[in-house]
Formats: C-alpha cells, sequence, structure tokens
C-alpha cells in the first residue's frame, strides 16, 4: 500500500518536469508574445518582429550546430571565436568577390571544427577543454588577422544584411533553411541516427561498429561551419567586421537556447524545434526586458537563472 | 564417448608471453618515462619560462629593465590571484568560468566602498564574490549541476550585478589617490609593488594549505577518484563548496586589488581573464582532469603568459593579439601532452 | 563479531536478499560465494552501509546496529577492500593511506615524516616494501591492493570484507595476500571473503557460506564440503539429477558443417586470458562454461574485437580478422549480444526502430539518406518474427521488458546477417515466457547455419542449448565436452577440478619461480624513480 502511494508520487512528478521540459519552452514564448502584445506599444508591427527575427537569426545558427555538439555529449565554446575569425576572412577576402570570402570563412570554421574534432575524436581531450584552447586561439587568429574595426562595403554584402524576399530578410531564411537541414540531418540521415546513438552510450555505439570519431569530428566541423556562417551574416548585417567584439559569449546563448530547448546535457537526444524556440525565447526576453526600459543588467540576470532553471529541471528528468 | 578434460596449465606460462616476466619488467621500464614525463610536467612551462626571458633579455635592451620588471610584477598579481584559486577548482576536477565577471565585480564594489574605508573596501567585494562563489559550490554539490554551466551562467549573472550597481557601466567609482585603500595598490615595500607582496604571501598560504593541511589533500583526493574519496571518507560536497567559494573569495580580491592599483573601479575589465586563469594553471602543470597539480606552477604559468605579453608588446609591431595565440597554443600543446601521458597511464 | 539475522532487501522487481543469516568471526575466515544474482554484492553492500535493509537484524560487537553511510561502517571497524582499486592513483601511497587522518604538528599542518614512516611501517608489516612517497598509480595492481588492505586494517579494523581481492592479482601478489589474510586472522580479525576461484576458498578459508537467488542455502567449515558439492550448491544443480527433455526450448543436436566458420586461436589478454582457443562449425552452438569471471565475456568481447588481446587471432571463414576492432570484426561476420544489455547493448533513448536498424544503417541508406522503406521492411520483419513486444517500432526501447530489449538486440545483429553470433548471457533478467523464446531463435537460427557462441550461467540452458562446450578456469580453457558428455555432471567435475596445473607453476615451472617470492618478500622498487612527491611548492 504505502510502496503504491510512494510510488505514484514522483511519477506524475517526473511526468510534469518531462512535459514542461519537452513543451516548457514553446510555453514560455507563447506567455511572452501574449505579454507583449498586451503591455508592449507597437509591438505587433512588422517592423518590430523584423527587428527581432533579424536579431536572433545569428545565434540560432550557432545554436544549431551547438545543438549537435550536445547531442553527442560534447560542446563547442570555440563558437564566438569562430565568429570573430569568419568575420576577419570575409573582411580580408572580400576584394576577391563575396563568394570567395564567403567561402574562405566557412573554410576557416571548418579548419577549427576539425581541430576540436581531433582532439576530441583522436586524442580523447574532454569536449570543454579542447573547444576551450580553439576559443583562446581562434580570437587571437582572428584578430592578428584584423587587429580592428573595419566597415564593410559591399554591395552584396549589405544586401545580404538587409535585403528580404517577398518581405522577409535573407538573414530569417537563411537561418530557416539551416535549421530545416539540421533538423533533417537529425531525423533523416545515417549520421544524425549514429550521432544520437553515440551521445546516448557511446560504449553501445562502440560495440554496434558505429564510426565514432569520424562522426564526432563532423559533428564538429559542421559545428564551426554554422557558427563561421553566422559570423558572416552578422557581418553584412552590422556593415562592418569587429573581431574584438563579435560573437562574444555567444557560446552562452547558444548553449541556454540548446538548454532551454529540452536538449539534454547528457546528450542523446536533440530537439531542433526547441533549439529554434529557445534561441526565440531569449530573444523575446531581451526585447521585453528592453521595451520596458529595464538595463541590459536584469537581462543578463534573467538568462543566468533561466539557464540555471533549464539545467535543473533536465538534470531531474536525467536521474529518473 | 570423446576427449573429456583436456586439461591444460592454468595459467600458463610457456610461450613468448610470459605474464610474469611482461609484469615485472613494466613498472620499471614505465617509470623512467614517467619520470621524465613528470619532470616535463613540473618544470617544463618553468624551463620555457627562463629560456623566453633569456631570449628576451637579450633581444631588447628594455625587458630587463627594474621599471619592466617590475611593471610585469604588479600586473601579474593580479591574475597570479585569480590563478590561486582557479587552481583549487581545477584540481578537484572542475571550473570556474565566472572569475572573469567576479574580478571587475570585485573591482567595482571594492572602488565603490572605498569611501567607506579600506575595510569596506575590502570586505564588501569579498563577501559578495564569496558569496556567488559559494552559490556555484551548492548548485555544483549539492544539485550536481554541470561546473561549466553553473559558473557560465554566475558569469553572467556577476557582470549583470556590475552593470545595476554602476548605472549600466557608464559610472566609475574612483578611490581617493591618498586612502589607505589606494596605497595598498600603489605602494611600494623595498622598491616592490605591495600587490606583488600580497600575490606572494597568498601562494605561500595556498601552497601550505594544498600541500600540507587536510583540506589539501581532501581537495587532491575529491578530483582524482571522487567515488573513491567519499567512501575513504573525505567530504566531497563540502569540498567541492569550498573551493568555488574560494575561488569567488580570490576573485573579488584580486579585482578590489586591481581597483587600488587603478584608483578606479573600471568595468569593463576582466573579461577573458577566466580564460587566461585557465590557461596559466593547464601550462604550469595542473592536471585539467583533476586531481593533480601544484600552487608553484600555476604561478609559473602566469608569468609565462605576461613575459609572452611584454615580448610581444616589445616587438611593438606585433599585435597584442598574438599574445591570445600564443597562449591558446601553448593550452592546446599542453592539454595534448597531458592527454597522451594520461592515457598511458591507463594503459600500464 | 558482526553478524546478521533475516535480513531482506527487496528492489523494484526483484527480491535481492530473503531472510538471509550471516556471521563472520574474529580470527576466521568466512567465504561468500554464489553466482551471478545469487545476492552477495547486496549483502556486502547492507553490511557496509551502502544499503539499508527492508528487515532483520544487523549485530556488531554485540548491540544492533543500522549503518547509514559507508562511513559510518568504517568508524565502527568495517572494512572493505574493493574489486576496483578503490583509491585515488594520483596520490602518493602514504596520502592514500592517510587520508584523512593525516599526522599533525602543533600548527595543524600535516607531519609528512611522521607520516612517510607510519606508512612505511604499516605496508611493511604486511611484506610490502615500497616508496611511499610514489604516486600509488606507478604501482602494479597487488601492490595497490595492498595499499588498500593496509588503510582498511590501519584503521582499527575489526571486520575486513574483501570483494573479489585477486581478481586483477598476478600468482605472486595472491600469495602475498594469502600471507596478509593469516596475518589478519592471527590478529583476531574477522575476514569475509568474496572470490569466485576455487581453489583460493580452499586454501584461505575457514568457513563457507552459499548464496543463491537471494537465499542462504549452505554456510559450515569449508573443510566438510568436497569441491563437486560446492560447485552443485552454487549453481542449484544437484549431482547425479538426470535432465530431462524440455525443460528448456531447445530442441538437441544441429547438423555443424565440417569447416568451422569461427576459429579463435590462443587469445591471450594480460590478467584476463590465457591462450584460449575456441572453434565454432556453422550450424553449431559452442557453450563457454565455467564460473563467474572464468574469462567467458572476456572471451567472447576478445572475438568481437571489444577487448584488445595482446597476442592471438580470430578467423572467420578461413580469412584472420583484425583484432582489436569492432567494425572489422562486425564486418567480417561476427555479431556480440553483450552481457550489459543496458550499458553495451540498447541506445535506451532510441525508439525500436532506430535501435535494430542502428548497425546496418549504411547499408539502409543511400547517399547518406536513411531509406525509410527499406528500414521499415526490416524492422516488420524482425519485429514480427522475434515477436517483439512493444507499442509500435517508435516506442523507446528503454521502456521495453528485459526480454525484448534482448530481441531488439538480436534483431540488430540478425539484420547484419552475421555468419558468427556470440551470445553472452541472453536470457538473463528476461521473464520465463521471453527466455523460452529467445532459446527457440537460437536454436532456429543455428539451424540455419549460423556459429553460435554461448555464455549462459544458466547451467540448463548451458548444457540443452549447446552442442559442444567449452570450459574455462581463470581465464584459460580446461576443458572440452562434446557428444554425450555434454553433461551438468561432467560440467561440474570439469570447473571442480583440483587445480593440479597451480600447484606446478609454484615448484615445476622456471619461469615461475621467479615470480613467485615468498610471502613476505621485497617488491623491486626502484629508489631513485620518487617521481611522484612533488613537493616544491
Amino acid at each position: 500500500m504505502t510502496e503504491l502511494a510512494l510510488k505514484g508520487a514522483p511519477v506524475d512528478r517526473a511526468r510534469l518536469l518531462r512535459l514542461l521540459q519537452d513543451y516548457g519552452v514553446y510555453a514560455g514564448v507563447a506567455v511572452l508574445l501574449l505579454v507583449n502584445i498586451a503591455l508592449t506599444p507597437h509591438f505587433l508591427s512588422t517592423e518590430n518582429f523584423r527587428t527581432q527575427a533579424v536579431q536572433v537569426a545569428p545565434v540560432l545558427i550557432v545554436a544549431l550546430g551547438m545543438a549537435l555538439a550536445i547531442g553527442s555529449e560534447g560542446v563547442d565554446l570555440s563558437v564566438g571565436s569562430v565568429m570573430a575569425l569568419s568575420t576577419s576572412l570575409l573582411s580580408l577576402y572580400l576584394g576577391y568577390g563575396p563568394w570567395v570570402a564567403l567561402i574562405v570563412a566557412m573554410l576557416g570554421g571548418a579548419v577549427i571544427g576539425l581541430a576540436n574534432g581531433s582532439l576530441i575524436a583522436f586524442i580523447g581531450v574532454q569536449p570543454i577543454v579542447a573547444t576551450l584552447a580553439l576559443m583562446v586561439a581562434g580570437r587571437g587568429i582572428a584578430l592578428v588577422l584584423l587587429p580592428q574595426l573595419k566597415d564593410v562595403r559591399d554591395p552584396g554584402m549589405s544586401s545580404l544584411g538587409s535585403g528580404d524576399l517577398f518581405g522577409i530578410p535573407y538573414l530569417v531564411l537563411i537561418a530557416a533553411a539551416l535549421a530545416l537541414a539540421v533538423g533533417f540531418t537529425v531525423k533523416r540521415t545515417t549520421f544524425g541516427r549514429q550521432l544520437l546513438a553515440i551521445g546516448d552510450s557511446r560504449p553501445a555505439a562502440q560495440l554496434a561498429g558505429l564510426p565514432v570519431r569520424r562522426v564526432l569530428i563532423v559533428v564538429y566541423v559542421i559545428a564551426g561551419v554554422l557558427a563561421a556562417i553566422a559570423g558572416v551574416l552578422a557581418t553584412a548585417r552590422l556593415q562592418a567586421s569587429d573581431p574584438t567584439s563579435l560573437g562574444t559569449l555567444m557560446e552562452l546563448s547558444a548553449i541556454t537556447a540548446v538548454v532551454v530547448g529540452g536538449t539534454p546535457l547528457s546528450g542523446g537526444r536533440i530537439r531542433i524545434g526547441g533549439t529554434v524556440a529557445g534561441a526565440v525565447l531569449i530573444q523575446l526576453l531581451t526585447a521585453t526586458l528592453i521595451k520596458h526600459d529595464l538595463p541590459p543588467s536584469w537581462t543578463q540576470i534573467a538568462q543566468a537563472v533561466v539557464i540555471v532553471l533549464a539545467v535543473y529541471a533536465a538534470r531531474e528528468r536525467g536521474k529518473r | 564417448m570423446t576427449h573429456t578434460h583436456t586439461e591444460r596449465p592454468a595459467r600458463a606460462t610457456g610461450g613468448g608471453a610470459s605474464p610474469g616476466k611482461d609484469i615485472d619488467e613494466a613498472p620499471l621500464g614505465a617509470s623512467r618515462a614517467e619520470r621524465l614525463s613528470a619532470l616535463a610536467q613540473q618544470h617544463g612551462a618553468l624551463v620555457t619560462l627562463l629560456l623566453v626571458a633569456i631570449g628576451a633579455s637579450i633581444g631588447f635592451d628594455t625587458f630587463l629593465t627594474g621599471d619592466n620588471l617590475e611593471n610585469m610584477a604588479v600586473s601579474s598579481a593580479f591574475l597570479a590571484i585569480v590563478a590561486l584559486g582557479m587552481t583549487f577548482v581545477i584540481i578537484t576536477g572542475g571550473i570556474d568560468l565566472s572569475v572573469g565577471s567576479l574580478f571587475a565585480l570585485g573591482g567595482v564594489l571594492g572602488a565603490w566602498g572605498s569611501q567607506y574605508g579600506t575595510l569596506v573596501a575590502l570586505l564588501l567585494p569579498l563577501a559578495v564574490c564569496g558569496l556567488i562563489g559559494l552559490v556555484n559550490g551548492l548548485l555544483i554539490a549539492k544539485a550536481r549541476l554541470a561546473p561549466f554551466i553553473v559558473t557560465l551562467a554566475a558569469m553572467l549573472a556577476a557582470r549583470g550585478i556590475l552593470l545595476a550597481i554602476t548605472d549600466e557601466g557608464s559610472n566609475t567609482y574612483l578611490v581617493d589617490e591618498k586612502s589607505f585603500f589606494a596605497s595598498l595598490g600603489q605602494e611600494k615595500l623595498l622598491g616592490i609593488g605591495v600587490p606583488v607582496w600580497i600575490t606572494v604571501a597568498l601562494f605561500v598560504v595556498g601552497a601550505v594549505m594544498l600541500r600540507r593541511s587536510r583540506f589539501g589533500q581532501y581537495v587532491y583526493a575529491v578530483g582524482g577518484n571522487e567515488d573513491a574519496a567519499a567512501l575513504m571518507g573525505a567530504p566531497v560536497a563540502r569540498t567541492k563548496i569550498a573551493v568555488y567559494t574560494l575561488s569567488g573569495l580570490c576573485a573579488g580580491l584580486a579585482g578590489a586589488l586591481n581597483a587600488a592599483w587603478l584608483v578606479s573601479g573600471v568595468t569593463i575589465l576582466g573579461t577573458g581573464m577566466e580564460l587566461e586563469a585557465i590557461s596559466a594553471v593547464v601550462i604550469g602543470g595542473t592536471l585539467l582532469t583533476g586531481g593533480f597539480g601544484f600552487i608553484s606552477g600555476s604561478l609559473v604559468g602566469v608569468l609565462l603568459l605576461k613575459v609572452i605579453q611584454n615580448v610581444i608588446n616589445q616587438i611593438g609591431s606585433l599585435d597584442s593579439a598574438y599574445q591570445q595565440v600564443v597562449s591558446g597554443a601553448f593550452l592546446a600543446v599542453v592539454v595534448i601532452a597531458q592527454t597522451w601521458l594520461g592515457r598511458r597511464r591507463r594503459m600500464m | 563479531m558482526l553478524s546478521v539475522t533475516g535480513l531482506t532487501k527487496t528492489f523494484p522487481g526483484a527480491r535481492a536478499l530473503d531472510g538471509v543469516d550471516f556471521a563472520a568471526n574474529p580470527g576466521e575466515v568466512h567465504a561468500l560465494i554464489g553466482e551471478n544474482g545469487a545476492g552477495k554484492s547486496t549483502l556486502i553492500k547492507v553490511l557496509t552501509g551502502v544499503y539499508q535493509p527492508d528487515a532483520g537484524e544487523i549485530v556488531h560487537d554485540g548491540s544492533p546496529v543500522r549503518f547509514q553511510t559507508p562511513l559510518e561502517a568504517q568508524h565502527a571497524g568495517i572494512s572493505t577492500i574493493y574489486q576496483e582499486v578503490n583509491l585515488v592513483p594520483l596520490m602518493s601511497v602514504a596520502r592514500n593511506l592517510f587520508l584523512g587522518r593525516e599526522p599533525r604538528n602543533r600548527l595543524g599542518l600535516i607531519d609528512f615524516r611522521r607520516m612517510h614512516g607510519e606508512a612505511d611501517e604499516a605496508l611493511r608489516s604486511l611484506g610490502l616494501r615500497v616508496d611511499v612517497k610514489r604516486p600509488l598509480r606507478t604501482l602494479g595492481v597487488g601492490a595497490q591492493q595492498m595499499v588498500a588492505l593496509a588503510r582498511a586494517v590501519s584503521v582499527d579494523a575489526r571486520v575486513v570484507i574483501m570483494d573479489e581481492p585477486t581478481s586483477s592479482l598476478e600468482p605472486r601478489e595472491v600469495r602475498t595476500l594469502f600471507g596478509v589474510i593469516r596475518m589478519l586472522k592471527e590478529r583476531d580479525i574477522a575476514v569475509v571473503y568474496v572470490s569466485h576461484r576455487l581453489d583460493e576458498l580452499y586454501e584461505v578459508c575457514d568457513k563457507v557460506t552459499v548464496l543463491r537467488d537471494g537465499k542462504l542455502v549452505h554456510t559450515g567449515p569449508i573443510a566438510e564440503l568436497d569441491r563437486l558439492r560446492l560447485v552443485s550448491l552454487m549453481l542449484g544443480r544437484e549431482m547425479g539429477e538426470v535432465s530431462s527433455e524440455g525443460v528448456t526450448k531447445f530442441t538437441g543436436d544441429h547438423h555443424a558443417g565440417r569447416e568451422p566458420v569461427l576459429s579463435a586461436r590462443e587469445l591471450t589478454v594480460r590478467h584476463t586470458l590465457h591462450q584460449v582457443s575456441v572453434e565454432v562449425r556453422p550450424g553449431e552452438v559452442v557453450g563457454l562454461g565455467g564460473l563467474l569471471g572464468s574469462g567467458r565475456s572476456e572471451t567472447a568481447k576478445a572475438i568481437a574485437g571489444a577487448l584488445p588481446p595482446d597476442s592471438g587471432k580470430v578467423v572467420v571463414a578461413g580469412s584472420a580478422v583484425r583484432t582489436g576492432s569492432t567494425p572489422a570484426a562486425i564486418r567480417a561476420g561476427i555479431s556480440l549480444l553483450p552481457e550489459d544489455r543496458k550499458a553495451e547493448g540498447i541506445v535506451p533513448g532510441l525508439s525500436v526502430r532506430e535501435n535494430i536498424a542502428l548497425a546496418a544503417l549504411p547499408g539502409l541508406s543511400r547517399f547518406g539518406l536513411v531509406d525509410d522503406a527499406k528500414v521499415d521492411r526490416i524492422v516488420d520483419t524482425f519485429m514480427t518474427r522475434l515477436r517483439i513486444k512493444a507499442s509500435g517500432p517508435h516506442q523507446k526501447v528503454g521502456e521495453l521488458s528485459g526480454g525484448n530489449q534482448q530481441k531488439v538486440l538480436l534483431a540488430r545483429w540478425l539484420a547484419m546477417q552475421p555468419k558468427v553470433l556470440l551470445l553472452d548471457e541472453p536470457t538473463r533478467g528476461i521473464d520465463v515466457g521471453a527466455k523460452a523464446e529467445v532459446q527457440g531463435l537460437i536454436d532456429e537460427l543455428a539451424d540455419e547455419g549460423l556459429g553460435v557462441l554461448l555464455i549462459s550461467s544458466d547451467m540448463e540452458e548451458l548444457i540443452e542449448g549447446s552442442d559442444r562446450v567449452v570450459v574455462l578456469k581463470d581465464g584459460a580453457v580446461i576443458a572440452e565436452l562434446t557428444g554425450d558428455d555434454v553433461t551438468e555432471d561432467r560440467l561440474m567435475h570439469a570447473i571442480a577440478a583440483a587445480p593440479e596445473s597451480d600447484a606446478e607453476l609454484k615448484t615445476v615451472a622456471p619461469d615461475a619461480a621467479a615470480i613467485v617470492a615468498p610471502v613476505s618478500g621485497p617488491v623491486p622498487v626502484d629508489k631513485t624513480s620518487s617521481g611522484g612527491e612533488r613537493d616544491h611548492d
């Protein structure tokens, strides 16, 4: 009798937590939207939505790569530095045309990702440590290449940054396309399945003969390339290359978006929809606080609280 | 009817691979390599530091001057204090990413508090930063959250608090240049800046604590094998909480002293400092996986980073960004070496 | 000294201990034995405060006690030496020995000179001479075990519990350990000794307690119990009991081909396997017999590439397979159903469908895209054929019952169309119905021409399922049963056989003379290699 009674409670609690983890982020977005619609003047304007969406695009793109890394039971702290590197490379090679510059920037991201992945997969360095080394070195290289802020004056870049298609900014379209692509990769490709299996149970994946090393390297290369793309887009939007500050704290925002979106830090599960919602949630939170004249300090503290709560909720679930 | 009981020696000693022989030879052979690798780990940073310093003094007349050395020593002092706390954290197998923000927060609180006297100027940053460190420790040890994410959140929160008390960073509190607090940063004793003396004293205390106190033994044990430490009766949770609190205290104190040195609480300081501190600790030979490390190494690591920075500045034509490239590369090399050595150890 | 009565401990779904009585007396070495799931480790964990009993009484030193934590048990004088050395490898020997109770001077600082002296003395008294300033990990496993023992004894232990202390020791180190155990006996310390090595039990133990399925089946002086009787008690099989057909789902002999599809030759893994050779022909089920810890699982893992052998060869269908590589073994047609289904087999967060398709994915994809139609076909086929009970192919495997998880794993490997299946405890922990189904499947698969290597602690299953049984003991093949000799009696005789070879090893083998040092013999130490103590702070 007592046993049954005892059993009942934790199961319900676990289910509640699970619901919270799975759908909490969507509920959060909905609540923030409603609050803003009710309280914030001019919130429901196209212009406002456009601004919000354009601002969230780079964070989201970085978060997509981060979701893959976290899904493999890792993390990538170097994404912010990769953005800086990509903006430096972009402005250096813009003379050869925007496409060449874009490809060079993405290659730069791929190389950093390859270095991360090799350290992790072949040498066995913990992901935090490996990506930390490249976080330090990456920004250094970016600053060596381009020591100070430089304006980017290129018609191609400026149309990328501020142009639109049927009223939807290119930035948003690109972010959406990448989200779909990554979501498709996770759900439908061999690589995606193998990645999830590795993140969920490395020993089982190894015994099942999966190419664990190759998959891990590809994960970090993708994360690097996505961060580089985010760097290019951010540069296009700002019309300037600023390797000193571009992408600082980006790793934190990306991790927050992923974790708040219901992807557990323990790996084995990737929620791309949740990650998108997580990025939007943080953007909305910031916007709400700013629009109500609350200072940025509040945003930072709020973000810190949200991230700890999200990790805490995930922990409860992992323990069950 | 068939052949049952095909008896064979249970532990075959014949054949080329005599297990006994293998075992006898392995530890001896390994111990030589062990010794070399241990030497490299302990003194690698020191040797590199000496080589770079010798090279620099030959290359630049300005390097080995009293002013330059004094300058380097004082600017190393603040990072060194942060690295001191970080060393304890890393030896327990954790990491503290909040120290950069706490350093800045400590500076602002110290500068603000200095109007109420030196005691407040020192105690306020210690109390606030220590409290944040304590919260970090509680979340990590009791709620069992990942250290990097907890301290990352703390980094954000501390920066937020800093902005909140400085009117979003627009307000810089100044320290009265004639106050005793300012003299803690500015004065010299026997020709050497007071912050340097304080740092040296803290390192001596830290080293004694780590090597000679029971708490220090627990720090090593928790990082070396947490489960075993718990089974041996070590207070695992308390040790973890203590090291994060200590790290917060160190960062806060370093920030306050830095404010005394600069005679103002500069709000934009400390970004990236956590990376510098971690780099210094790891370059100094402490294992990021925990369980092994030493205080003196961290000091050498800090000095190495600062000397490299100084050299890069001396070259002049080179941008200071090279410093980051070099320390990132150092970090990568050290980590690769550590992992390789660690793997060989596991194999023996 | 320490005794328990009527101890009961229930876990969700299983009663681990059921009214067990046990007593450890001063100056007595008490063997605690039983196969997997017998309840040994649960009993130890209750004694050491890791678990709380549901019912029953623990009496220590004449008064009832209840240990809430391992620390409390330690303070009461109950020390445990775990199978895996539970010390801190990077710290020095002395620091490990004294962690938490270091001698301190008046300033409250650790007095290293005294600590090193006392550490040296403590180890010397156990016959171990090492530089106590060395990091623990530079010592051999045996010496580390000794340090653990020294730590256990030096905290004024009254009861020392040893959980398979010899599983990773060299013969020489085992000698030293036994010397220490005898010393403990003389000091009137109660020793509880858990081991699967019968020879050791008879050599060092006074009493024996046998557990099976959580129940006490025997307790008494070990001298009164012959080996055969002991083995039959452990396995729960009466000698001479004729096994009737039809208890298991196996139908009997298969028609095995001539040429072996799998041939493992002289696989050797340090501490673990010694020149193990096994052959499996197509359509044949070969059993691997032996007690727990005899090297059965390790043999399977070495064949499947999951445990790199130091030497030896694996040949599948005539061509050599690169050892130590799981993908290579899988490509060659070897599939392993691992013993630890939960940790090494299933991927709990993925669905049934994804788990089944996992290993075969590259073959089920085009240009890296998963061909859903193909996957569905395979998943459908196997879910039907193996009668996998799930709410659907999209249910998470972690939510299935043990039997169905096992079938999912079988399906994963069958989808690879393997030549050889290595089954490590395929029916452990799954219910009776599912067990019969899995057994039936094994039969079917062999009939279809697959070579099967079967590991099972279930005697019945092993005997009735196998056409041949290779018997392992201490990591070496000691016997092979074929034809009519595949009976439980024969198997138990083989396992219980006295260790002639061991005696040889001690006295005759010239090579071994160097290995077997006198009990209190010094362990060679490179005095100059004090690489560990970094006191230069």
